[in-house]
């Protein structure tokens, strides 16, 4: 994928999405390589993502590289009303690639067809973020052994969670049979479940979440904003159902792993963390991996 | 009424377009759309015509203006049953259907308001498709959501 843009996961095939996973976990055996040396990434977070930007950073650092940029709007000429066009063609003088995240949908498709270099996609709004969605199919793929013919439970808000929907498209490729656990406020909208049915996969929808317990692979889990509900009463009826905790999972699969984009306020709780099912903060790690495959192979070094 | 009376309903046009088959309702869309609202060429309309295929339909005649595709484009999302008639010397030359085209560029807006082209002045372009109901959608090559045909709005 030499100077190919990552702007959406919607833009690979299911062999390019597996060669870049088989690339991460040839960086997993070795992650400190100087490969990057003399490469400068941008790194612009017009909106602030803490841990986005550190794994970015950490990976690219890891491999030598340097990084130039900024962690917020605020410390940016986006302050001084300068157009994202701008920014993008000054800061493409001055880097290989520039790795964006920006509160506008669609930001990172145009940046990438304004810039001079190539554009990684670190979360454009509500769109999407393609190198969450990676390393989810990474992890998923290291804790099952396989991507194919699993189980897997997306728990909590499945209508607003852009990491719900990307995962789920991008997994209709692996004959997932997928098990949606939601208020029915928050079910999974129709536009994504469009994308299982056309690849003829078969899903079914819960509000109980212990009804998919013993059933699943994998335990997707969101987080349940209070904003989502117009009347905070259907709020305070749902809060509890979707918090995970950890005697709920007695009965489970040997090999499920709950995973999580994190960050996670409450909806699961800490004594699940030192269950060896739990598996978001590795998860979190395995990000540091797909980031230097995709920066490392887009920049034609591996 | 003999057929000739019939199509002199709306006057003949010496040169220039005749667009017939627009849905009744769609004729006001049509004009805004093609800027015929602001046009110093003669424009006749007619609305709630008879129509053997439609039941009723609207129908524009405009005096020395031809279309180009791009504009014919346009109309073809409110207007998909229409036909463009090219007319010189009273005679008819050419009679198409308009075609709703696999992309739209530049003449719709997006229905998200928080897509970078109702941020920045980026120019507007959609993938048609059709969904289950086979209603048509217009998918945004920005932000990749679908503008529903009730929720166009033309730039």
């Amino acid at each position: 994928m030499k100077n190919r843009s990552l702007v959406s996961i919607n833009d690979f095939t299911k062999e390019e999405i597996i060669k870049i996973l088989d690339l991460a976990e040839s960086f997993e055996k070795n992650p400190r390589q100087n490969i990057l040396n003399g490469k400068v990434i941008a790194s612009l977070f017009f909106e602030p993502s803490t841990r986005t930007r550190l794994s970015f950073e950490s990976a690219v650092q890891q491999l030598g590289g340097s990084i130039i940029g900024f962690a917020s709007a605020a410390t940016s000429s986006v302050q001084k009303g300068e157009t994202l066009k701008d920014t993008i063609l000054t800061v493409s003088n001055y880097s290989d690639l520039i790795v964006m995240r920006h509160h506008v949908d669609g930001s990172a498709r145009y940046a990438s067809e304004v810039a001079s270099v190539p554009i990684i996609n670190a979360g454009d709004g509500a769109n999407q973020h393609p190198t969450q969605c990676l390393l989810d199919l990474y992890s998923i793929r290291k804790t099952q052994g396989t991507l194919d013919n699993l189980d897997i439970a997306f728990v909590g808000d499945l209508k607003y969670g852009r990491t719900v929907h990307s995962l789920t498209i991008a997994l209709t490729m692996f004959n997932t049979r997928f098990h949606l656990v939601s208020p029915p406020e928050l079910k999974l909208p129709s536009a994504v479940k469009r994308h299982i049915k056309e690849a003829n996969l078969q899903y079914e929808q819960y509000t109980d979440f212990m009804d998919v317990m013993p059933k699943c692979d994998i335990i997707y889990m969101t987080r349940i904003q209070r904003e989502r509900f117009p009347d905070p009463l259907d709020y305070e009826k749902v809060k509890n159902a979707y918090i995970l905790q950890n005697q709920m999972l007695t009965g489970s699969k040997d090999k499920l792993k709950v995973l999580h984009p994190l960050p996670r306020v409450n909806e699961i709780t800490t004594d699940v963390d030192s269950n060896p099912k739990a598996y978001y903060f590795e998860q979190a790690l395995n990000g540091v991996y797909v980031r230097q495959a995709l920066v490392a192979s887009i920049l034609g070094l591996a | 009424m003999s057929n000739k009376r019939k199509e002199l309903i709306v006057s003949a046009i010496e040169n220039g377009t005749v667009i017939d088959h627009i849905p009744a309702e769609s004729v006001f869309q049509v004009i805004r759309i093609l800027g015929l609202d602001k046009t110093d060429k003669q424009v006749y309309f007619g609305i709630n015509l008879e129509s053997k295929k439609f039941g009723t339909k609207g129908i524009i005649k405009i005096s020395e203006k031809y279309f180009e595709n791009v504009e014919v484009n346009k109309i073809a999302l409110v207007a998909p049953s229409a036909t463009m008639i090219e007319i010189r010397d009273f005679e008819v030359v050419s009679k198409n259907n308009v075609k709703i085209p696999e992309t739209i560029e530049k003449i719709v807006k997006c229905f998200n308001p928080n897509c970078i082209t109702n941020h920045e002045q980026v120019e507007t372009k959609f993938r048609v498709f059709y969904d289950e109901n086979n209603d048509l959608k217009l998918a945004c090559r920005y932000c990749e959501k679908n503008t529903s045909r009730a929720n166009v709005v033309f730039l």
